[in-house]
């Protein structure tokens, strides 16, 4: 096998690691009604359940990537539509501040997704894993990150 | 850089009077000792203490700090002698109910900007004379007009960059931190009694000086000060290891400001962007 088949072999085995924060009311049911549904999705996502997409702190996506993943995705109900009336729009003020803070410290914006996946909607839940886990693919191991877990202690 | 003495004069005279009506447990001011390079906080209890006050241009300190700390919510009502960016910081404190109106009293001073040369921040102040004050001291300044543009030049400077420049610039900058904490105990708005730091179930942020810890710690002040900070560049200032932190700090203003209209510390009964919400905010990147 020549080195550059190899290394194509390499990286069509390689799967990301995408952490999904989902909030239990929306988009833990559209992953559970995908999953009913038998609408398939790829298993590189790994679906951490909370109460609310309000609930989600920076912290927990900050620490997502320290602890490996390629991708964060925190999912939550559609504007309106919260289960606890106003969580979803605290989140999106709060998350999308996060994210503009993270691009300004130098890391690559596609690989912290935010979306909105209501407990009806197990079709879009299903494509959008696919097309997330595609651009995670794509984008390739969170080396930037990774290198700089490895590092000395200064 | 002698000391201003029309402000200074007044200054003593005012906290004086106030110290001897009884009408104030403490006075915070600042001091100058022989030998000092620059003026720091003094604390004075009575009226005959009144002449170690001083303001001139080296008064950099942010004395709001000052005033959520018990020891001295202890001795009684306070004056406190605040520039216009010092006040803005006393407004947020207002507004967070971390001290209540009638429980200060402030002496405003009209301030033409700090430091030889003029500090960054100065040279772009809209607060030249503070308002809502008690007593205010000293002539007023003619306040220049400051566009929007001007407001965040060193968040603008690190964003021209592109995104792999920028993490290795941070990188470089964090990787210096020693986690001497100077940053959060300056800060007049890192008033919690437990910081996340030393939470450690779970450990949210490394505590060892490694910059995977540090880029956690610094991610975590940013957006705890998100909407909040006032930009009065006191983390910079002492940090040792001479981190842009007020960078950061303006980014996040840069945010709130663009995204929000806010801007933090110009009233007492403004909110803050992220304890409400509009339905109209942006929805753009999210799927």
């Amino acid at each position: 096998m020549s080195k550059e088949q190899q290394n194509k072999s390499e990286k069509s085995q390689w799967q990301p690691r995408i952490v999904a924060f989902l909030c239990n009311w929306c988009s833990y049911a559209g992953a559970d009604l995908a999953g009913m549904s038998r609408r398939g999705y790829p298993a590189a996502i790994k679906v951490i359940r909370v109460p609310c997409s309000g609930k989600v702190d920076p912290m927990f996506v900050l620490k997502s990537f320290e602890r490996g993943a390629d991708m964060v995705l925190v999912s939550g109900c559609h504007p309106g539509d919260c289960h606890y009336a106003s969580g979803n729009y605290h989140a999106r003020r709060k998350l999308l501040a996060f994210r503009e803070l993270l691009d300004f410290l130098g890391i690559d914006q596609r690989r912290f997704k935010i979306s909105w996946v209501s407990a009806a909607e197990g079709a879009k839940w299903s494509s959008l894993v696919k097309e997330i886990t595609a651009e995670a693919q794509a984008l390739g191991p969170f080396e930037t990150f990774a290198t700089m877990l490895q590092g000395e202690p200064s | 850089m002698s000391a201003n003495g029309t402000i200074t004069q007044a200054l003593r005279e005012a906290a004086a009077q106030m110290l001897s009506d009884k009408k104030v447990g403490v006075v915070i001011g600042y001091g100058r000792d022989e030998g000092q390079e620059f003026s720091t906080p003094v604390f004075l209890r009575k009226a005959e203490e009144v002449e170690r006050l001083v303001f001139d241009d080296l008064c950099f300190g942010n004395l709001a700090v000052y005033l959520s700390r018990p020891a001295i919510r202890k001795m009684g009502k306070t004056g406190i002698v605040v520039k216009g960016c010092d006040l803005r910081a006393v407004n947020v404190l207002l507004r967070e109910n971390v001290i209540k109106r009638e429980d200060v009293l402030l002496i405003g001073v009209h301030c033409g900007g700090l430091g030889e040369p003029r500090l960054p921040k100065c040279l772009v102040c809209e607060v030249h004379s503070p308002t809502g004050c008690d007593v205010v001291v000293g002539e007023a300044i003619e306040q220049p007009e400051v566009k929007a543009e001007q407001r965040y030049t060193k968040a603008d400077e690190i964003e021209a960059k592109p995104v792999e420049q920028r993490w290795e610039f941070w990188q470089k900058q964090l990787s210096k931190c020693i986690r001497c904490y100077a940053c959060r105990q300056v800060c007049p708005l890192c008033y919690c009694k437990r910081c996340i730091i030393e939470k450690n179930t779970p450990q949210w942020v490394e505590t060892s000086p490694h910059v995977r810890g540090n880029l956690a710690w610094h991610v975590a002040r940013a957006l705890h000060l998100t909407g909040r900070c006032v930009g009065c560049g006191e983390c910079e200032r002492v940090c040792p290891m001479d981190i842009p932190l007020g960078a950061i700090n303006q980014k996040m203003a840069k945010v709130v400001d663009e995204r929000f209209g806010f801007r933090s510390g110009f009233s007492a009964e403004d909110e803050a962007p992220f304890t409400t919400f509009s339905t109209e905010d942006s929805e753009e990147g999210i799927l």
